[in-house]
């Protein structure tokens, strides 16, 4: 770990960071390692192009739209402390660091169920108008199923799940109806990653 | 009651034919004749359903004995005593052919005793929730070992590790490896392998090891003449945590998945681990310890690695071969399930063979070939497959417990030493417990959920020994192992222990340690589609991050899945669909047989509750689902097969009426009826029926509530074939037929359904002519021609429009009450069906008739709507009368038809819509969609 923390001055801020998200300095130093790998141009940047660099992530169904994700609207490029916190969704939920790293500011930890949800969400909500629509559902649905279905299967679908998820009945899922139509699974769980130290 | 009668018959027979051959005839024979419970079975009484069984089992335990191991002169016996009266000479009309089917017959009954002895444990709700299965069968073994050894004096039977091994051992294991949830093993492998791994050299290392040390201390007896080596293998049997013991035991518990699989999935794949020990020790031991060296444990390791990767490969291999297979079995679907039981016990045989781990082989098999297995064989075959893997399962696993408690009261076969007995429970539990939370701490630092102390808990009092241990122990050499005795003594009662005591006492465990159960609920499709979203996020996200995690090889293998072995394995057909789409269907189904199921209660509520709705299921909002699958009908069809061919998808209104009817009102009675006509209505019925149909379809409804709270469950299959000019619907008067004209239809999920185009465009003009007032139609049209039901509909209902799209509930609230009021007439005969096309079948007459005296409600804008859109419409639109039929439900056709005339004579009664309803206004709704009436070719 020498080598760990001489690169923890390269990082900005990186004990806020540290603080903010929950990872560790040895996380932190191998997400900076990763992201300095990304950076060709060592601008201090990512941009749409380095993500798309990423060969797997062109098989990916969603890739563009979680690449998306990454960028807050109307920037072009992310930094390293946003591209962490974006990371930062996937920790896995555990009580202890958190809760006692965090210093109250923050209300929830980015790790928790509600803003894994909530990223969730965000990858089908592209107009970021707080609700999915059915055009939205079909989208993504598209993309997943590629050309395994037909059209008509993919609206029928789409319909059945926004039917099913749709409580206030205006056609469209709502964070809050998406939150409850997955309140029985274990986001906890199924949206986490380990993250290698 | 009268199956333990005819048993006992049966048995008295049998107990007739061995009388003259065995020892203690005047026991058992004639106890077996005249009063069962009494002479033979002295421990017996205080279970007041077991003596029968019991008694009954002197004689088949023996002559099983008999036939499958010892005596030469039992067949010379047998022979005598099988033809004893038979020398008078002449021909004999009845003879006696005992030794000819003894042995299947000894066999059956067996089967028959132990399945009737679950049917007794299953008396008492209230008993079983208590005490598991397992235990009662073990009990009952004991006193079936107990009665056999009365009788006999000596016990002539036990588990034998052949028939263990090769029969039922494979049943139990194929089925649950076949019906494996894969995903969930495959997210916990790395902690199942290690629990199965490490976890079981542990724990027959420190057992071994600390019983010998036992021994050394003086702490074992002196008889007890085993050394290291016998310790250790020993130890190497009886630490293996076993599958049919922990199936038996967590499948009553409920248990969180996770949980379950982490520890079933161990009791499986610590079986390679127990081949290895058992056969290593055992060479040991044959060659002596001294004479061991230094590569012998280095072979060992090699075997280790040789008998868990070939065994798991050859499970592959087989997979392979199976999935390829069934990609061809188009033709002949009703080897289908065959070729499954095949395959898969071949890869147990095949592993054994080359003394591979068979379990390993046969888990993976099952794994691996389920995905495309199940996605080529058609839903028939798949029913089959489950239910007779089930049943094997089910009745192999009876089989076993009680055998182990027959075996236990061999007291020849063993030798008591406490000090032995209580030294291997105290260890076996101890280092089960200590092995658990060490690799749960090394564990739970690289796993996403941890597993906290709970799961450690229960996993470490989960560890039960069971069958696999003993037949070990059974299998040992007793001139190579001197303290075999003392062995198969212990590991009966560690086998008992722990099924019975831990296997009684874990569920109040369970309940009070708040364990998180399993909940049998189905996903939702919400869930199905966030839940691949949510993987391709992780995946993307692992790229972004650089990380090689499990969601990278995991997609990898998904690529590889989809570009290669799907391809491979799967037919073309199915090829191209989506499994999202298949779970989409399924979902359907499902809400189409729960509605079916639940029949009337639902619409007492006057509310339909579609089970896989997460939160909530409303009223309007079925409205809606129910309006969209109209709407956009084939894309919601259940039916793969007719969204292949029918692309369109829509069909012209009336036909969908029809169905709309046909699918909801009959379904459970059409099928149920179809077969029942064939065998036991009388022909002369059936022509009364033809002719009358009304009355018939009356009398039928009343089948339909009869059949559907006796046969639930049932999935229903409806062929609609709706040809252009008569209208054909075979499967009201000959669902065999159907069938037939319909072979290549793999699909026999739910309905399948097609539509030919009406050559004549003629149903085009009508949905014009829907929107005017209802009564427009009275003119013969295009439709009244080729929907001969149209014809005689004195006046139409309001519903019959296009726009009922919208309106269903009130059309069809209308259009039920018209049918309803209609009912009346059914006292009267009915009109007199009006010449038909001789082979117009069943429908065209039922259209001509109908119209008479039924009118079909709430037409649909052309849609083939999903059996569940026909369902759910159906059953939420006609609350009010199916409501008064739902009362109804048990009383005899006249009752029925005299209370459902009050409610026919509230028409007006509205529907009792939800406040999201939508608009009801039956005329002014928007005409449908253009598809409308336009009619579907196949």
């Amino acid at each position: 770990m020498g080598s760990s923390s001489s690169n923890m001055d390269h990082i900005p801020d990186a004990q806020h960071l540290m603080q903010e998200t929950g990872f560790s300095a040895a996380h932190l130093v191998r997400l900076y390692e990763r992201f300095d790998f990304l950076d060709k141009d060592d601008r201090g940047e990512l941009r749409l192009d380095d993500f798309e660099a990423v060969s797997e992530l062109a098989m990916n169904p969603i890739g563009d739209r979680i690449i998306r994700a990454f960028f807050s609207p109307g920037r072009e490029t992310v930094d390293f402390p946003s591209f962490v916190r974006i990371l930062a969704h996937f920790r896995p939920t555990d009580t202890n660091r958190t809760r006692n790293g965090r210093n109250g500011a923050q209300p929830e930890p980015a790790n928790s169920r509600t803003n894994k949800l909530k990223f969730a969400f965000q990858l089908y909500d592209q107009d970021r108008d707080g609700k999915i629509s059915r055009e939205e559902l079909l989208q993504v649905l598209r993309a997943m199923l590629e050309m395994q279905v037909t059209e008509e299967q993919l609206q029928s679908i789409a319909e059945r799940a926004i039917q099913e998820a749709d409580l206030d009945l205006d056609d469209t899922i709502s964070f809050d109806e998406f939150k409850k139509s997955l309140e029985k699974v274990d986001i906890e769980h199924k949206m986490s990653i380990r993250f290698l130290e | 009651m009268l199956g333990l009668t005819l048993l006992l018959l049966l048995l008295t027979a049998a107990a007739a034919a061995d009388r003259s051959r065995t020892e203690a005839p005047p026991l058992r024979g004639p106890g077996l004749r005249f009063s069962p419970p009494v002479p033979a079975s002295p421990s017996a009484p205080p279970l007041l359903l077991l003596p029968q069984p019991g008694a009954e089992y002197g004689a088949p335990g023996v002559a099983l004995a008999r036939s499958a191991a010892e005596e030469p002169d039992g067949p010379a016996e047998e022979e005598d005593g099988g033809h004893h009266g038979e020398h008078g000479g002449g021909y004999r009309v009845v003879q006696w052919e005992w030794s000819y089917v003894q042995t299947p017959f000894i066999i059956a009954i067996w089967l028959l005793v132990a399945s009737v002895a679950k049917i007794l444990f299953h008396f008492s709700q209230r008993f079983t929730t208590v005490v598991p299965e397992s235990c009662m069968l073990i009990l009952l073994g004991l006193v079936l070992g107990g009665v056999v050894l009365i009788a006999n004096k000596k016990q002539l039977y036990q588990l034998e590790p052949a028939l263990f091994f090769l029969f039922l051992l494979p049943t139990i294991v194929g089925d649950a490896g076949y019906f494996m949830p894969a995903r969930l093993f495959f997210d916990n492998l790395g902690a199942i392998l290690t629990y199965a791994v490490v976890g079981t050299l542990w724990n027959a290392f420190c057992t071994g090891f600390c019983l010998y040390a036992t021994k050394l201390l003086g702490v074992i007896d002196e008889r007890v003449q085993a050394d290291l080596m016998d310790f250790l293998l020993f130890g190497a049997l009886i630490s293996a945590v076993d599958p049919v013991a922990v199936l038996a035991v967590f499948e009553e518990v409920h248990v969180n998945d996770m949980l379950f699989i982490i520890v079933f999935g161990e009791s499986l794949l610590n079986d390679a681990v127990t081949v290895v020990l058992y056969k290593v020790y055992i060479s040991f031991v044959e060659v002596g310890a001294e004479n061991v060296q230094m590569a012998d444990y280095f072979k060992g390791v090699a075997s280790f690695l040789i008998v868990s990767v070939g065994g798991t490969l050859v499970g592959l291999v087989f997979a392979v071969i199976l999935g390829f297979i069934t990609r061809f079995t188009k033709k002949v679907r009703i080897i289908e399930p065959l070729f499954v039981f095949l395959l898969v016990y071949l890869a147990y045989l095949t592993a054994e063979l080359f003394s591979l781990s068979a379990i390993l082989s046969m888990t993976f098999c099952g794994i691996g070939a389920n995905k495309y297995v199940e996605a080529n064989i058609s839903q028939k075959s798949r029913t089959t497959v489950k239910y007779t893997m089930k049943t094997l399962a089910s009745i192999a696993e009876t089989i076993i417990f009680i055998f182990l408690g027959i075996s236990a009261v061999d007291k020849s076969k063993w030798a008591w030493d406490t000090g032995l007995v209580s030294c291997t429970l105290v260890f076996i539990f101890v280092f089960r417990a200590v092995g658990v939370i060490g690799q749960t701490w090394v564990l739970n630092r690289f796993r996403l959920v941890p597993l906290d102390k709970i799961d450690q808990v229960v996993m470490s009092y989960g560890g039960l020994r069971g069958a696999v241990a003993f037949a070990l122990v059974v299998l040992l050499d007793g001139e190579q192992v001197k303290a075999k005795d003392y062995f198969v003594a212990t590991t009966i009662v560690v086998v008992f222990f722990t099924v019975m005591f831990q296997g009684l006492t874990i569920k109040p465990l369970v309940k009070w340690l708040k364990v998180p159960r399993s909940t049998s609920r189905k996903p939702t499709i919400n869930e199905e589609i966030h839940e691949r979203a949510f993987d391709h996020i992780l995946t993307a996200v692992e790229d972004i991050a650089g990380l090689q995690g499990y969601h990278h090889w995991r997609d990898k293998w998904e690529q590889f899945d989809k570009n290669y072995l799907s391809k491979l394995l799967l037919r073309k057909s199915v090829y191209r669909k989506s499994e999202l789409w298949e779970a989409y269907q399924k979902i359907n189904i499902r809400d189409a047989i729960s509605v079916i199921d639940q029949g009337g209660n639902v619409l007492t509520s006057a509310r339909l509750s579609l089970p896989s709705m997460a939160s909530r299921a409303s009223f309007p909002e079925v409205t809606n689902v129910t309006n969209y699958l109209r709407e956009n009908g084939s894309g919601v069809c259940l039916d793969l097969q007719v969204i292949d061919n029918v692309p369109g998808g829509k069909v012209e209104e009336d036909t969908e009426t029809h169905h709309v009817l046909a699918g909801n009102l009959y379904k459970p009675r059409r099928r149920y009826q179809s077969h029942y006509s064939r065998h036991f209505i009388p022909l002369g019925e059936k022509e009364r029926q033809d002719r009358e149909v009304f009355q018939r379809n009356m009398k039928s409804r009343m089948e339909t509530f009869k059949s559907t709270r006796h046969k639930r469950h049932k999935k229903e299959r409806i062929n609609l074939h709706l040809c252009s000019d008569p209208v054909v619907v075979p499967v009201e008067s000959d669902p065999d037929r159907a069938e037939h004209s319909d072979p290549e239809k793999d699909e026999d999920v739910g309905i399948t359904f097609v539509a030919r185009k009406a050559e004549t465009p003629k149903e085009r003009p009508k949905s014009g002519d829907i929107p005017s007032p209802p009564p427009g139609p009275p003119s013969p049209t295009g439709g009244e021609t080729h929907l001969p039901w149209k014809g005689g509909v004195g006046s139409p209902p309001p519903c019959v429009s296009v726009e009922a799209t919208k309106i269903i509930p009130v059309d069809l609230q209308q259009a039920w009450n018209q049918s309803i009021s209609s009912l009346e007439s059914i006292s009267s005969p009915p009109a007199p069906a009006e010449p038909v096309h001789p082979r117009v079948s069943a429908l065209s007459r039922l259209g001509a008739v109908r119209p008479a005296s039924y009118t079909p409600p709430g037409s649909v804008a052309g849609s083939s709507a999903s059996i569940g859109a026909q369902l759910s419409q159906g059953s939420f639109c006609f609350p009010d009368g199916r409501k008064d039929e739902e009362e109804d439900e048990g009383a005899e056709l006249q009752p029925l038809m005299s209370s459902l005339r009050p409610p026919g004579s509230l028409p007006p009664a509205p529907p009792g819509p939800g406040p999201g309803h939508t608009p009801a206004t039956p005329p002014a709704a928007p005409p449908a969609p253009a598809g409308g009436g336009t009619p579907v070719c196949t």
